[in-house]
């Protein structure tokens, strides 16, 4: 199968055949077979015997160049049976046939092609005979013609040559003659004033004067020419000194004074000298503006004539210094740069005097319009004077007048926050008049609240002025780098954090002022030999009335808050809970001396289970906290005091008459009931201890003491 | 090692003197009776461990006055001798009293302070408003009145503690009355200085920083601990704000004198580390080893981040208001406090911080 695959069939396609770089191709795909082969068992002699690939040069091929109908019938008699012969032959037959039909085909197509180019082709030939006769008839008109121009370029030779020679003498006469009334010219230029044009016309003459000098005439011209050109110089030096013509012509003589050769260095410090009084002359009318008194133009009128008289002058001066020294290189440019960096200096001196003098007025649009045109004048210069730094001074002075404005903004909302926070204050100190209430609390806040709230609006409306896209110097990096504005929520946390501080220390102070009044009464009074309690003792009353205060001065502030759930049961309950529990022996075993131990065990275990109450603990922001950290010190103090103390019989009763009455009224104020309730048990149960002769009052007797009070 | 503790118990008022065996983990407690009134203040003798002095208050007259007095234990009580401790039911015994130092113009003694390194002869006694020191003669036998100096102002002024400075030859003792802490000078029983309002409310306890002269701690109502630099009392030189209520006791480590242990009715002992205020800053500078090393060490301690002050640990053992705190004199991190119910904690330092000091 591999022989049939490689083997060129008789009907083979004409492209089949391989020929040229393709035949290396069947070649490895031989090696190939050949393994397939080696491995079927075939012997490679058989299939190496077979030809294979088609010859080139084969004889017998029937497409091929070398094709030899005789080699291929022989071959074909030779070794094919009959019925292929037959079969080639009929197949020959047909593919004779087919191709004579082709060639029918194609030589009808183009037949009527063929006629038309043969007409075609005729008629070429006649209109090629027409062309060659002209073309000769031009030959030969073309050589008469140049015969023509030989002959009378010949003749005019001769003229041309005398012509070009006299536009020369022609062209120097007039040189000559230009020469010749040089001087008087130029003095004629200089009567009437027309310095340029004398020192042009100086310019075109002075080079041949000086080639020339040594012919008698020609030096004479040029002395006469000299002195002219020095008086001109003269003239023109007097005209620059005299200086009142302003910038332009100063600079026009400069020039011509360039172009007649005088010193560039000497003019360029003389052209600065004459600058520099001109613009001191600005300086002085800036600086009288200023003067001692107050300040007549406003700030912006001030900074336009700065602008325009200083700065537009320095800018004129700087250009026609550029332009007329640039030849000057790297020095001239230094002595201009320091020039203007001295006379910059002042001005910025004379503009921070009365920007200065602006600190104390409240209006920013004024002064940030007036800073805008400042820097915005001051930008041109700067381009044009880089190596002065004007730019970035004038920078400078904008961002500290900021910086200092915002100083002053500042201090002005301090200020006001202060003034509020002393009107607030004084509204409280202030005595009521009576029968007229006066600001509530929570008005006072809102108005506090509302004022520094509009302060800052307002200052923060004036500080943004600075930062306005339209202005020149807003995207400077001091403007445009620094966030714009505090964060709200850092704010928000700040006032949080302070008002929680403010708050924990208010509780502190009213919890101390409480404190230190049941300290005193604790502490002065003799509670060995007091008498057998009537009475609720006034302090008590006076701290639950002081706590009442407190709770109503919170509560126009704050929100209620949040209680634990079983206060909201009536007091009713709250006080059977408190009595039972003492009933049932909190400390009621502690009265009988002989089981002391049992007293210690029970309040420990108890103290076991409750938890620890953590008195001076920071306070959230609702009445039912602030109150219930007041009432925590105050009975921590009282318990503190009270094991201090030694106590009478009447003494443990009369504390225990206070804690119930304490009981009775605070419990309101709390979040937690339990925990008034947890400490001024402790409080009963310290005194107790510290009782010699420990005999309690009936409970029922103390509630009925504590009703009437 | 000792500890001396007042305790109200009923009707019956004893000195307990509590002996704990470091090795063993052991707390013996030997009862004393003291027969004439609840102690209210209580300080050993600096020299001789068999006496000690309380402040006590006796009712008279349906009165309460309070007196200072000087005791001894029974010998064979005294901590140390190897008997064993007594059974809890067998009858305690009672102090032996030595004197009474009974102020002429009766008020109530607040306080009685030994002369820290003196030989035990000289006492210094507050009563209401007179500080008064004694010289005790005869083996602490007979107490004379030295000298003595009284608080003049408004008011009822009132001492409420003392502290006998250990340096200046111990000629120094400083006071507190309600908010002001005083220092006083023994030989001429004049003042030497004055903290107005030292603190807030009242200042509850003094402390002399052992090594460093004029470094004194104090703590008070409002919750914070101070310590002041005598020779500046404008400005305390450190807060403390620790606890969350008053702070009744405070007290240097007797050697390391970074350690300072506070009490407060919070019922917290704190034992806190101030680094940067004690005499040993950066640990030890100066070393035993040759000079040469010195420069390259001193070069690596500076390299060292100083440590910072810090809250060491709080003991959160006690129930109830912790009432004294006291360093043990023997054990430099041993530490004792006691509560309002009568119990007594012991404590080391942590010992990571220990080798950290030492090493």
């Amino acid at each position: 199968m591999a022989a049939a695959a490689a083997a060129p069939g008789p009907g083979s396609r004409p492209g089949d055949s391989p020929e040229g770089p393709e035949a290396e191709a069947p070649e490895r795909r031989r090696k190939a077979h050949g393994m397939l082969k080696l491995y079927y068992g075939l012997s490679e002699g058989e299939a190496a015997g077979r030809p294979s690939g088609p010859d080139p040069l084969d004889p017998t091929d029937l497409n091929g160049a070398h094709f030899d109908p005789e080699v291929y019938l022989d071959k074909l008699r030779r070794e094919c049976p009959l019925a292929q012969l037959m079969d080639s032959e009929t197949d020959m037959v047909r593919q004779i046939r087919a191709l004579d039909s082709d060639m029918q085909t194609l030589v009808y197509e183009n037949y009527n092609k063929f006629i038309s180019a043969t007409d075609t082709i005729r008629k070429m030939k006649n209109d090629f005979r027409k062309m060659e006769d002209e073309m000769d008839r031009l030959a030969t008109n073309m050589a008469v013609i140049t015969d023509f121009s030989a002959r009378i370029s010949a003749t005019l030779q001769d003229r041309h040559e005398r012509i070009t020679k006299l536009a020369g003498v022609h062209a120097l006469l007039r040189k000559l003659q230009f020469l010749f009334e040089l001087p008087s010219r130029l003095t004629k230029c200089v009567e009437l004033g027309a310095y340029g044009q004398a020192v042009r016309y100086q310019g075109r003459a002075r080079a041949v004067l000086q080639q020339y000098q040594h012919l008698p005439s020609f030096r004479a011209i040029q002395d006469d020419c000299q002195v002219i050109t020095a008086r001109l110089a003269q003239q023109l030096r007097q005209r620059f000194r005299e200086g009142g013509s302003g910038a332009p012509e100063q600079a026009e003589c400069v020039e011509l004074l360039l172009a007649l050769g005088e010193p560039a260095e000497e003019l360029c410090e003389e052209f600065l000298a004459h600058a520099r009084g001109r613009l001191e002359e600005e300086l002085r009318s800036l600086e009288a503006e200023l003067g001692p008194s107050p300040p007549a133009p406003d700030v912006l009128e001030f900074t336009d004539h700065g602008g325009s008289g200083f700065v537009g002058g320095l800018c004129q001066v700087a250009a026609a210094y550029q332009e007329l020294f640039a030849a000057q290189g790297p020095a001239g440019a230094e002595k201009l740069a320091a020039f203007a960096r001295e006379l910059g200096s002042r001005y910025f001196a004379l503009v921070e005097r009365r920007l200065a003098q602006e600190q104390g007025s409240g209006d920013n649009s004024l002064l940030v319009r007036a800073l805008d045109r400042f820097h915005r004048r001051l930008r041109a210069p700067g381009a044009l004077l880089a190596a002065a730094g004007l730019a970035e001074a004038a920078t400078e002075i904008v961002e500290r007048v900021a910086r200092e404005r915002l100083g002053h903004h500042l201090q002005g909302l301090q200020a006001a926050f202060l003034g509020s926070l002393t009107d607030v204050r004084q509204a409280l100190a202030a005595p009521r008049i009576a029968g007229k209430e006066g600001p509530g609390l929570a008005e006072l806040l809102a108005n506090v609240a509302s004022s520094i709230l509009s302060h800052i609006k307002a200052s923060l409306a004036s500080v943004h002025l600075f930062t306005a896209k339209e202005v020149s110097f807003s995207n400077k990096p001091y403007f445009r780098d620094q966030s714009p504005v505090t964060p709200v929520s850092t704010l928000c946390a700040e006032a949080r954090e302070t008002a929680r501080r403010l708050l924990t220390h208010y509780v502190k102070v009213q919890g101390l002022v409480i404190s230190q009044m049941l300290r005193k009464s604790v502490e002065t009074r003799d509670w060995l030999s007091t008498l057998e309690p009537r009475n609720v003792r006034a302090v008590m009353k006076r701290v639950v009335e002081d706590t009442t205060a407190i709770d109503v001065q919170v509560g126009l502030l704050y929100e209620e808050g949040v209680r634990k759930a079983q206060s909201s049961d009536s007091s009713k309950r709250t006080f059977s809970v408190y009595s039972s529990s003492r009933q049932q022996g909190r400390y009621a075993p502690s009265y009988t001396p002989s089981a002391p131990m049992d007293t210690n065990l029970l309040s420990n275990i108890q103290k076991l289970f409750s938890e620890r109450i953590d008195v001076f603990s920071p306070v959230e922001f609702n009445k039912v906290s602030v109150l219930t950290g007041i009432i925590k010190i105050s009975l921590k103090t009282l318990l503190e005091c009270v094991r201090l103390r030694t106590f009478g019989r009447f003494g443990l009763q009369q504390v225990q008459v206070d804690c119930h009455f304490l009981q009775l009224y605070l419990w309101r104020f709390v979040a937690d009931e339990e925990l008034v309730h947890l400490l001024l048990d402790e409080v009963v149960a310290s005194a107790a201890l510290r009782c010699p002769d420990p005999v309690p009052m009936e409970p029922s007797v103390v509630e009925v003491i504590c009703e009437r009070g | 090692m000792e500890d001396d503790a007042p305790v109200i118990y009923g009707l019956e008022f004893q000195v307990h003197v509590i002996d704990f065996d470091d090795e063993n983990n052991i707390i013996n407690k030997t009862v004393l009776l003291h027969q004439a009134g609840e102690i209210w203040h209580i300080s050993a003798s600096p020299a001789d461990r068999g006496v000690l002095a309380t402040c006590y208050s006796q009712a008279a007259d349906s009165k309460v006055v309070t007196c200072a007095a000087v005791w001894r234990m029974p010998a064979e009580l005294e901590p140390g001798s190897q008997e064993s401790p007594e059974d809890a039911a067998s009858p305690a015994h009672a102090l032996e009293l030595l004197c009474l130092l009974e102020p002429a113009a009766r008020g109530s003694t607040a306080c009685v302070a030994w002369e820290p390194a003196g030989d035990g002869k000289r006492v210094v006694s507050l009563a209401d408003s007179h500080i008064l020191l004694w010289d005790l003669e005869g083996s602490s036998s007979q107490a004379t009145l030295a000298s003595s100096a009284s608080l003049e102002g408004k008011g009822q002024l009132k001492f409420t503690t003392g502290r006998w400075s250990p340096h200046h030859n111990c000629s120094q003792v400083a006071t507190a009355n309600d908010t002001a802490i005083r220092g006083w000078d023994t030989r001429t029983m004049s003042q030497i200085y004055c903290i107005e309002s030292a603190h807030g409310q009242l200042v509850r306890d003094l402390d002399f920083n052992p090594n460093k002269q004029y470094y004194l701690a104090s703590c008070g109502d409002d919750c914070k601990v101070k310590f002041w630099d005598t020779r500046n009392v404008a400005e305390p030189v450190k807060t403390l704000e620790e606890h969350s209520h008053w702070v009744w006791n405070v007290r240097y480590n007797h050697s390391h004198d970074q350690l300072v242990l506070t009490g407060s009715s919070d019922s917290r002992v704190i034992l806190s580390n101030m680094v940067s205020i004690s005499s040993e800053p950066f640990g030890h500078l100066v070393d035993d080893d040759d000079l040469s090393d010195q420069e390259e060490r001193r070069l690596e301690e500076k390299s060292q981040e100083p440590p910072q002050d810090s809250v060491i640990a709080t003991y959160e053992e006690h129930e109830d208001s912790v009432y004294a705190v006291d360093w043990s004199s023997a054990d430099p991190w041993l530490f004792a406090s006691l509560s309002y119910d009568g119990r007594l904690v012991i404590n080391r330092v942590p010992r990571a911080l220990k080798y950290h000091i030492l090493l």
